[in-house]
């Protein structure tokens, strides 16, 4: 079996991984660097719980190679906080009970960061869709969008600072 | 569980030219992935070789011009398409489609190129670039050609390209005069590939009357298909309610859909027939008004 040295930096710091190139970036994460916050769900790239940041993009960890992923910026649950302060997603998330069992959470706080960085005051309608990729299977959908929609009317500007 | 494979990540199309030449009959080439990983872990294709091109700057492009159309380059993923403001504008049928397409995440990574090649007869982009006349540029160290797209697929999974060629570019040309083209597709979940996808293209003459139109059909046969009938029915008839009904019961007897858990053959084909009809009369509606 051949193997691989890759490089991969993930929240900021890089983990030189000795892998097999069919590794996938969500067992890269979880199995290799050992940061578990990003889960893994369907694995046919259905679900989203494996949603992570590359390059600011959310994307599937579970339909991505690993070595595909070099050379980027990897964004996981854990690198959301910044010196022990919970980024504002995740304040919200808490605020508004945005969890049931929480095995979605990682992917849906995931695919809100990268949803609120690159839209502007969006309507409920545009929230929906931003979490489109993202299933929550106790269905706690309403609280999940509400939680986004303080996060983009500014309710947690000064936790950003 | 996916099998092992032999890793190689070339510097530029060339190069991966060059590996596919060399390792043509037991190799895949992955861009984006998002179809190709899911049926390796089905475990219904095992290629000793991968050969990875989505670090390839040099294929990653999207263009427009008035004389040649739009050029998406191999590696250009969905969103570039879907965010783009002058695609929007010459073209946005493809950014309605790109919208529905899976998911965020999917057309974050997944390309274009990728999804034709994959040549799913579900897959959203062929019925909307067939509609608009689109081709693709194939690639190989012997050299390039254009295969129009409603030429590019034979049979199910299948398409018109040798072992040792890629799609390096996908081509649509400037929208004729009185043109406008609208695509549907019906699915249970929005973010779920198409029951059915239909894709119709109408271009009227400066007295009202259809001189072309391409009727497109996603899911309903083993490959995308035109419905001839439908078009023949549509082409040379001024455009009303009845000619759109008549098109989509042409286009539903035409077409060869199965029946499985999503949907029996027959609902199938109603959806061809009532997809036809609208998204006709929405393509009639809108060569209307434009340029």
């Amino acid at each position: 079996m051949e193997k691989r040295l890759i490089t991969l930096n993930v929240n900021d710091q890089d983990y030189e991984l000795y892998i097999n190139p069919k590794t996938l970036l969500v067992e890269a994460i979880r199995d290799h660097i050992e940061l578990t916050g990003t889960k893994r769900g369907c694995d046919t790239v259905s679900c989203g719980a494996c949603t992570v940041m590359v390059d600011g993009m959310a994307v599937k960890g579970c339909s991505v190679l690993a070595v595909q992923a070099e050379g980027t910026k990897i964004v996981t649950a854990e690198g959301l906080e910044t010196n022990g302060k919970l980024h504002p997603i995740q304040k919200a998330f808490l605020d508004e009970g945005a969890f049931q069992c929480g095995f979605c959470t990682s992917g849906m706080l995931m695919s809100a960061v990268a949803f609120l960085n690159e839209t502007k005051n969006p309507t409920e309608k545009q929230i929906r869709d931003g979490i489109e990729g993202n299933i929550c299977r106790c269905t706690g959908y309403n609280s999940i969008v509400r939680a986004i929609e303080a996060v983009a009317k500014g309710k947690y500007t000064e936790d950003k600072a | 569980m996916i099998s092992d494979f032999k890793y190689l990540k070339p510097g530029s199309v060339k190069e991966a030219l060059e590996m596919l030449a060399e390792h043509q009959d037991d190799c895949k080439i992955i861009c984006g992935g998002q179809s190709l990983l899911v049926i390796m872990r089905q475990g219904l294709i095992s290629p000793e070789y991968l050969i990875d091109i989505k670090g390839l700057n040099d294929a990653n492009y999207l263009t427009y011009d008035a004389k040649d159309g739009l050029k998406i380059g191999a590696t250009c993923t969905h969103r570039t398409v879907e965010k783009s403001a002058q695609v929007l504008e010459k073209y946005p049928v493809l950014v309605e489609m790109e919208r529905k397409l899976a998911s965020i995440q999917v057309r974050n990574w997944g390309t274009v190129a990728g999804n034709l090649a994959h040549g799913d007869p579900a897959g959203d982009p062929a019925p909307v670039l067939i509609a608009m006349n689109g081709a693709v540029k194939l690639g190989s160290t012997k050299g390039e050609r254009v295969v129009p797209l409603d030429q590019f697929y034979p049979d199910l999974f299948e398409t018109a390209m040798d072992h040792d060629e890629i799609i390096v570019e996908v081509l649509v040309p400037p929208s004729p005069a009185k043109t406008a083209t609208k695509y549907q597709k019906f699915n249970l979940l929005d973010s779920d590939m198409g029951l059915i996808g239909v894709a119709v293209s109408v271009t009227l003459n400066g007295g009202g009357v259809c001189k072309d139109a391409r009727v497109v059909l996603g899911s309903a046969a083993p490959t995308v298909i035109r419905s001839s009938e439908a078009e023949k029915t549509l082409i040379g008839a001024r455009l009303d309610d009845a000619v759109f009904e008549k098109a989509g019961e042409a286009a539903a007897s035409e077409c060869s859909p199965v029946s499985d858990i999503h949907a029996s053959e027959e609902y199938r084909r109603h959806l061809v027939r009532v997809l036809t009809k609208r998204m006709a009369k929405a393509a009639w509606e809108q060569a209307k008004i434009s340029g």
